[in-house]
């Protein structure tokens, strides 16, 4: 505690005489303490306390009911903690939530898109809301970016389900809120999508933004994050680095196994072969 | 009120209004009911009923476009719920709009739709001899009527949209509100009624509603019932609007 103390002093001085580089900079992106929430008699969140550093992959993991989903939607002020302090961008989630929904995106385990609208049109809807200049530049570009320029005058309900997920994606891009929490965002997708939204989320944090996922798949975690906490019966039980977390078992034996290809690697060669052999 | 509440509001209706362009047929499904009745009440049971006036049809008017604004508020249930239950109204939550406008832009949603169906129903009792002397004052008096009718039948109509479990059970709601037209003087005079059931269809909105307009429509003079009319209608305006964001806070935080 003292050492970050006496290495915060310098910058606090020279943020006295230089204005930019405030304090928040060196505060985490998300700091949550002594989360607590009940569902009536279901205690769903007994104390939970996550930091999240600014710029990188953080991983919630957990089984269904774990909790994962109210923690994000505490965070993104859809829901009201009973206990604890959470902060994002250095803003509280109670008492500045209008600051913390300008700092933050959501995406949530359902495709948050409108059918109805074509995907252009969902984007421009989200702009506007965004209060942002040039909706249409700023959704062309967006559609550039996550390929969907040629569906992007199609009504999103004839998208396939990664569309959805990556026009999802990029509705919350839009802004470049500084935080963004991906809940599940790869559940029912099918893999060569999920590679697709795994490549959008790491370019994500190439960036500049901070992500928050929850997800229940373990490689989802392992792929993408710089951090992984284990949430479990309402408490984080983990919390550390891939290695750090590999630490926790015995060290590992070495053992000579055939290696066999996962069925992922036959279906993703199959089925690229296929589409290679499609676009000849 | 939050400063972007108008701005924001506008952007929401533009997209509900896009949805209504886009499946006009709940449009259509709105009006073709009261239009099934009008013509059924007109052609079938009409020469059976004794009015005491001229045209059946311009008796009957009013009460149909009761029917049309009660069945097509169900929309409103129904648009609301599928924004609930599909991602989009987290997201909308989750952003820096001003609250209050998704709901507005429903309600306004609404009221566009109510009022092309219910142009849509005077054009066919156009087409089947309704005829009025009213002159400009007098629409506008009917128009207002309608619109405060509408608004105050909308704001119920967000309750069950924010609060229902089931698509069915959104748009359930609006039954009894289709039928209690005809609990009131919409069809048949309420003399004709035994004791109790006249007393109910006397002292229920519609009956004051439905006087007011067809008195308008006969350029008669419009007495107490159109301050009546009037009086329910902000009555339920005030107490649903109140009732519907008190559910709406208690949903959102």
């Amino acid at each position: 505690m003292g050492l970050t103390l006496t290495l915060r002093q310098p910058s606090m001085l020279a943020a006295m005489s230089i204005p930019p580089p405030t304090g928040q900079v060196e505060q985490p992106a998300i700091h949550v303490h002594g989360l607590e929430k009940s569902f009536k008699q279901l205690k769903v969140l007994r104390g939970v306390d996550i930091d999240v550093a600014r710029a990188s992959i953080f991983a919630l993991l957990g089984s269904n009911g774990a909790g994962k989903t109210t923690v994000v939607k505490i965070l993104s002020t859809l829901l009201k903690a009973d206990a604890g302090t959470a902060r994002v961008n250095g803003f509280d989630v109670a008492a500045q939530a209008a600051d913390v929904r300008e700092s933050i995106s959501l995406t949530g385990q359902f495709a948050a898109v409108d059918e109805i609208l074509s995907g252009r049109e969902n984007l421009i809807l989200v702009a506007k809301l965004r209060h942002l200049k040039g909706p249409h530049a700023i959704a062309d570009d967006l559609l550039r970016r996550f390929s969907l320029t040629e569906a992007g005058t199609r009504r999103v309900v004839t998208y396939s389900g990664g569309m959805r997920r990556r026009l999802d994606i990029a509705m919350s891009l839009i802004g470049n809120p500084p935080v963004i929490f991906l809940d599940e965002p790869t559940t029912g997708l099918d893999p060569e999508a999920r590679i697709e939204v795994w490549q959008a989320i790491k370019e994500l944090a190439h960036g500049g933004t901070t992500v928050l996922l929850t997800t229940q798949y373990l490689d989802e975690a392992e792929q993408l994050a710089d951090r992984i906490a284990i949430l479990h019966e309402g408490r984080i039980i983990v919390n550390g680095t891939l290695d750090e977390l590999k630490q926790l078992l015995p060290p590992a034996k070495i053992e000579y196994v055939e290696k066999q290809p996962s069925l992922e690697d036959v279906f993703l060669t199959l089925v690229g072969a296929r589409t290679n052999k499609e676009q000849r | 009120m939050n400063k972007h509440f108008v701005g924001d509001t506008a952007v929401l209706l533009g997209r509900s209004l896009r949805h209504i362009a886009r499946s006009p047929d709940t449009i259509i499904t709105t009006a073709i009911m009261p239009i099934a009745f009008m013509l059924l009440f007109v052609y079938v049971f009409g020469g059976a009923i004794e009015t005491g006036t001229d045209s059946y049809v311009k008796y009957l008017l009013p009460g149909i476009l009761i029917i049309t604004i009660a069945s097509g508020i169900s929309y409103t249930a129904f648009r609301l719920f599928l924004d609930m239950k599909g991602g989009i109204f987290e997201r909308f939550q989750s952003m820096p709009i001003a609250r209050s406008s998704v709901l507005w832009a429903h309600v306004l949603t609404s009221l566009v739709a109510n009022l092309i169906s219910l142009v849509v129903v005077i054009g066919v009792a156009l087409i089947m001899g309704f005829r009025t002397g009213a002159g400009v004052s007098g629409w506008l008096a009917v128009a207002g009527i309608l619109v405060l009718f509408t608004l105050a039948l909308t704001w119920i109509a967000v309750i069950p949209g924010l609060t229902a479990k089931t698509l069915d059970g959104a748009s359930a709601f609006s039954y009894p509100l289709i039928f209690l037209p005809f609990v009131s003087s919409a069809f048949v005079p309420t003399e004709s009624m035994p004791g109790p059931v006249r007393a109910f269809a006397e002292h229920q909105p519609v009956t004051s509603i439905v006087n007011a307009i067809r008195d308008l429509f006969s350029q008669q003079p419009v007495g107490t019932d159109i301050w009546i009319a009037l009086a329910w209608c902000a009555g339920i305006l005030v107490l649903a609007y109140l009732f519907a964001n008190l559910t709406y806070r208690r949903k959102v935080s």
